[in-house]
């Protein structure tokens, strides 16, 4: 999915018309229909059983007459239809619903049916599985998933099709005969050894176990789809994929609620509103209300009331439904969370991930657009992380998580809705970014930029402009403010021999002032310029959309200052 | 702890079953569950209330006396009325044993001879201990130290009506219940001398004990950080389905936080299984309970959130006990905070660094440390039931005194925590800067071996 704006016309996508070839990576749009798309793409001998699949039981087919229109409303809204004939085939979808979480077999997770069949909205939940395992049309290459659980193959040929448009054909196919020869072959294999015994077990279960049996019916199919899973893997490790950075955080934070049940979130609005920026979707719905847990609101009381359940045994991760709130709870966040496990000698450790939006939002003023980094990044005991990308939020939080030390992990609102490229290796639940560690994300000779979060794409920005006047910026995404990566600046600037930080946040004891501090301790014999510091205006942040543009950093101001570093540009 | 075990359990029930009015009467939900704490255990655990509230909107939908809101139903009256800033009767104290140590009734939880024998002990050792310490810090031999004179009743008491299974979030106040826990005086003595034997590796300032073994959380100095945590912490057992509960402890002067409040609140709307007790002893450092709010204390304040809530005398070991008692039942088989507001007097000063001479009569003072004495009381009690002789007194005492010389002549004589201990546990892995901190800071004593003598513990 490209953005989430698509989504409507993707709920909205029927079968695929038969007059068209059928592509694969609609196939797997269709979500719990791909079972049966199967069947359309490659004729195989499975299609009598995967007809069957969405049989009732008196052997009429509900899944061709599922309603296919207005899924994505607000609850109880978009529903027109309230006949029985609707229900049952709710009913229907349920169950492929559940099919398709199986998918969330890649995390090793399983749903039971009875938990989805009770939760009431099966369309978002579609949609945002649909969102899960990141399938946007990009680029001409393809990726092919795998479940752990096994039942679904999804082929994903990038770039020919145009979703967003309502799925009308329109570029070129550019995939190779290799590619198609690799598909071919792993989808036969699989289909076909699911012919002999999967899909009929999976039915038979579904319909006498109510579902609850099926990881172990496809036990026997794992290790061969692991196998394949990997070839693929190696084979297309740069998918091209793009997701969405809101939806790498949702699939992070489900990937690991469902691969450790001492995870649980809590915050304002993260439950029934599915968050305030739904980064929670669909989580309630597959958890519960005892792991996503809404709260009143009073950022002191659930800060405090997860450091105190980090304390014993859960692995919260508290939503600030933006960090400025987080200033009502700081004490918890630093007396309590950052100090506890030296204070008690290692006895008391506190495994929590704060999270939520930092920074300067668009026209929200002073109180809701101050950025976080450099407070939090001064506190030792906490671990502060910056992502930008979508593999950074997806690793970085599952880092986050998975650590045993209080993390701050501090988005930004407006980068949720961009999409990014992420790799094949990005979207697998085991994926995890080592904490501490930057990552250089142009490289070049002539100037280092440091950034993180938002600032990191007006870096790239700034780099490319500068490259056309023949000046390569060497863009490095820091990611973790706290650990500080200064091996990393450090190297760079010794190649480079220039600096220039960016950053939000106002200038002073802020992120750039540190990386100023640690190159001149370190590599101060290697500057053949003064470092620049771009940072935000030194005051509060205005609220008129002219004056907050000029509060903030800039890419001009990015350019001016590499320049004025490779003495391009005069000094002011 | 085993001698918890040793309690007559089915002589409690059946004394509580007659009675369970008196305690739990106010409650939503009333009946008699001590005669079948089990089967209710099952049942109650992961109930919630919230389906009650919205069966009654149902039913009272169509009733044009009431106005059927979210949160409930609530009656119309015609009449403009205030509620009043304070109930005409203050909010009475459960006791069970008068002043000279008699029991005023039979309305309380039967203790053991056993069990009743060491919370003696463990009274008279902690006020020894507290004593002793006391006079060390003003020896120069240790920088602070907090005593808990007048509130040994409340430490030992509460900590006796609990499991070691419960989980203790303290103020700084409570160092009996660690002591009832089975934490030795030497380490006890080792944390204020900050020395190598000190489990929390002397980071913390003296009397901020802590212990994992004995589920006693390291005391923080923030005041009333605690109370959230003990809510979370609760949250956490009820989610793992643990059969315990947590206890907080909090003074008057913690309850004007946001956190008291917030963590009432939470308590109540997550049900979580957790006892906040807070030791109402009339000061906050030099600031009153007059001046600290204009409520009837704190126990009022818990129907306001919705938590159960008793007021006790917290200088009658005999009412805490069994208080934290029924309250923990509660807590664990309801999955419910309760809270418990229990008077007494801070008959100390506040910490080391106060003189509360300065702003409080030394006669009320002496008053509380000779009527009231909370020690005195259940020795007399010990006595009447003839668990308790002058001789053994003397030789408590003695033994107490004994012992806690002791160790604090060994803490002093103990090695301080080696260099190293600085850079550990910040992180559970030291980051690359910690290590280069640790790195140049030992390069600097192997510059410098003039200043470090040849003992120096790195």
């Amino acid at each position: 999915m490209g953005c989430s704006g698509s989504r409507l016309d993707e709920d909205g996508m029927g079968m695929p018309p038969k007059s068209r070839p059928v592509f694969l990576h609609e196939l797997k749009m269709r979500r719990h229909m791909t079972r049966p798309s199967h069947k359309d793409a490659i004729s195989t001998p499975s299609k009598k059983e995967l007809l069957l699949y969405d049989k009732d039981d008196d052997g009429s087919s509900t899944y061709k007459n599922a309603p296919q229109t207005a899924r994505f409303s607000p609850k109880g809204g978009g529903e027109g239809e309230g006949t029985n004939k609707h229900e049952d085939d709710r009913k229907h979808k349920d169950v492929r619903n559940v099919d398709v979480r199986g998918k969330g077999g890649r995390n090793g997770h399983k749903v039971n049916k009875s938990e989805i069949s009770s939760a009431g909205d099966a369309e978002e939940d579609e949609d945002y599985d649909e969102r899960m395992i990141g399938r946007a049309p990009g680029s001409p290459s393809f990726r092919v998933y795998f479940n752990d659980g096994g039942e679904d193959i999804h082929n994903d040929i990038g770039k020919h099709d145009d979703f967003k448009s309502g799925g009308a054909v329109s570029s070129e196919v550019s995939f190779t005969d290799y590619y198609r020869i690799l598909v071919e072959f792993i989808r036969v294999s699989v289909v076909a050894a699911r012919q002999g015994f999967a899909v009929k077990e999976d039915v038979r279960n579904y319909k006498a176990k109510g579902g609850m049996q099926r990881q172990s019916c496809f036990g026997k199919l794992e290790s061969l789809e692991r196998g394949i899973r990997a070839t693929a893997l190696r084979a297309f490790s740069s998918s091209g994929k793009e997701m969405t950075v809101r939806d790498a955080l949702n699939s992070a934070l489900d990937e690991e609620m469902s691969a450790d049940p001492k995870v649980f979130l809590m915050g304002e609005e993260v439950g029934e509103y599915q968050g305030a920026y739904k980064i929670t979707r669909g989580l309630l719905k597959k958890y519960g209300p005892e792991r996503v847990r809404d709260t009143p609101i009073t950022e002191a009381g659930f800060t405090g009331i997860g450091v105190g359940a980090a304390y014993y045994g859960l692995k919260p991760v508290i939503e600030f439904m933006t960090f400025n709130f987080s200033m009502q709870a700081i004490d918890h966040i630093i007396n309590s969370a950052s100090k506890s496990n030296y204070m008690s000698a290692g006895q008391i450790s506190v495994p929590i991930v704060f999270r939520g939006p930092n920074g300067a939002a668009a026209g929200v003023g002073a109180q809701h657009s101050q950025c976080f980094a450099a407070w939090y990044g001064s506190c030792p005991g906490l671990k502060v992380l910056v992502p930008y990308s979508s593999e950074d939020a997806r690793g970085l939080l599952k880092a986050a998580i998975r650590d045993p030390d209080p993390v701050v992990f501090l988005e930004n609102e407006l980068l949720y809705g961009e999409s990014f490229p992420v790799s094949a290796e990005a979207l697998d639940s085991s994926f995890c970014l080592p904490i501490g560690k930057a990552k250089i994300e142009r490289e070049g000779n002539d100037v280092t930029i440091t950034a993180f979060s938002k600032m990191v794409g007006y870096a790239l920005k700034a780099a490319e402009i500068l490259a056309k006047e023949g000046i390569t910026a060497e863009v490095i995404n820091l990611r973790s403010i706290r650990p500080l990566d200064t091996s990393t600046i450090n190297a760079s600037v010794r190649k480079t021999n220039r600096l220039v930080t960016v950053e939000e946040g106002v200038p002073q004891h802020a992120v750039g002032a540190e990386i100023c501090t640690t190159v001149v301790e370190e590599s101060f014999d290697y500057l053949d310029a003064p470092v620049e510091r771009i940072a935000g205006a030194d005051v509060p942040m205005p609220y008129a959309a002219n004056l907050e543009r000029m509060a903030l950093p800039q890419v001009d101001d990015i350019v001016r200052a590499a320049k004025r570093a490779c003495y391009r540009e005069k000094f002011e | 702890m085993g001698l918890l075990g040793m309690m007559n359990l089915s002589s409690w029930s059946s004394c509580f079953s007659q009675k369970q009015a008196s305690l739990s009467g106010n409650g939503r939900i009333p009946h008699a569950f001590f005669c079948n704490r089990q089967t209710l255990f099952i049942s109650r655990r992961f109930e919630s209330v919230k389906a009650d509230v919205q069966l009654g909107s149902l039913r009272a939908a169509g009733d044009p006396q009431v106005l059927n809101f979210p949160g409930g139903i609530v009656k119309f009256t015609p009449e403009l009325k205030f509620l009043s800033d304070f109930p005409e009767e203050r909010i009475h104290c459960y006791r069970v044993l008068d002043g000279s140590g008699q029991p005023i009734s039979n309305n309380f939880v039967q203790i053991d001879k056993d069990v009743a024998v060491k919370m003696y002990k463990d009274m008279v050792t902690f006020q020894t201990m507290d004593t002793i310490f006391y006079e060390a810090q003003r020896q120069g031999r240790i920088s602070f130290y907090v005593t808990a004179i007048g509130e040994e009743a409340i430490n030992i008491a509460s900590a006796a009506a609990l499991k070691m299974d419960d989980i203790v979030f303290p103020q700084y106040r409570e160092a009996g219940v660690l002591l009832w826990r089975g934490f030795a005086l030497q380490e006890f003595a080792n944390q204020c001398f900050g020395n190598k034997g000190d489990n929390g590796k002397g980071r913390q300032m003296p009397a901020h004990y802590g212990s994992n073994k004995h589920n006693y959380v390291t005391v923080a100095s923030t005041v009333a950080t605690q109370i959230p945590h003990a809510v979370g912490a609760a949250y956490s057992l009820k989610m793992d389905g643990r059969d315990a509960c947590t206890i907080t402890y909090f003074g008057d002067g913690g309850t004007s936080t946001g956190d008291f409040h917030a963590a009432l609140n939470f308590a109540a709307v997550m049900e979580a299984p957790v006892i906040l007790f807070c030791r109402n002893n009339g000061w906050a450092i030099s600031t009153p309970v007059s001046d600290q709010f204009r409520s009837d204390g704190i126990v009022v304040r818990g129907q306001a959130y919705g938590v159960r809530s008793i007021r006790v005398d917290g200088n009658d070991a005999l009412a805490v006990f069994s208080a934290v008692h029924v309250a923990r039942e509660m807590a664990i088989s309801e999955s419910r905070p309760v809270l418990i507001e229990a008077l007494t007097y801070r008959a100390g000063h506040h910490s080391t660094s106060d003189d509360s001479s300065k702003y409080r009569p030394i006669e009320e003072i002496e008053w509380w440390r000779a009527a009231q004495d909370p020690v005195a009381r259940f020795r007399k009690w010990l006595e009447g039931e003839g668990w308790w002789t002058a001789q053994s007194e003397i030789e408590i005492r003695d033994h107490a005194r004994q012992e806690v010389l002791h160790a604090i002549q060994v803490a002093e004589k103990v090695d301080k925590p080696a260099i190293r201990e600085i850079f550990t546990d910040v992180y559970d892995v030291p980051p690359s800067n910690l290590r280069d901190q640790e790195k140049s800071l030992r390069e600097a004593v192997d510059r410098h071996p003039q200043d470090y003598p040849p003992q120096f513990p790195l």
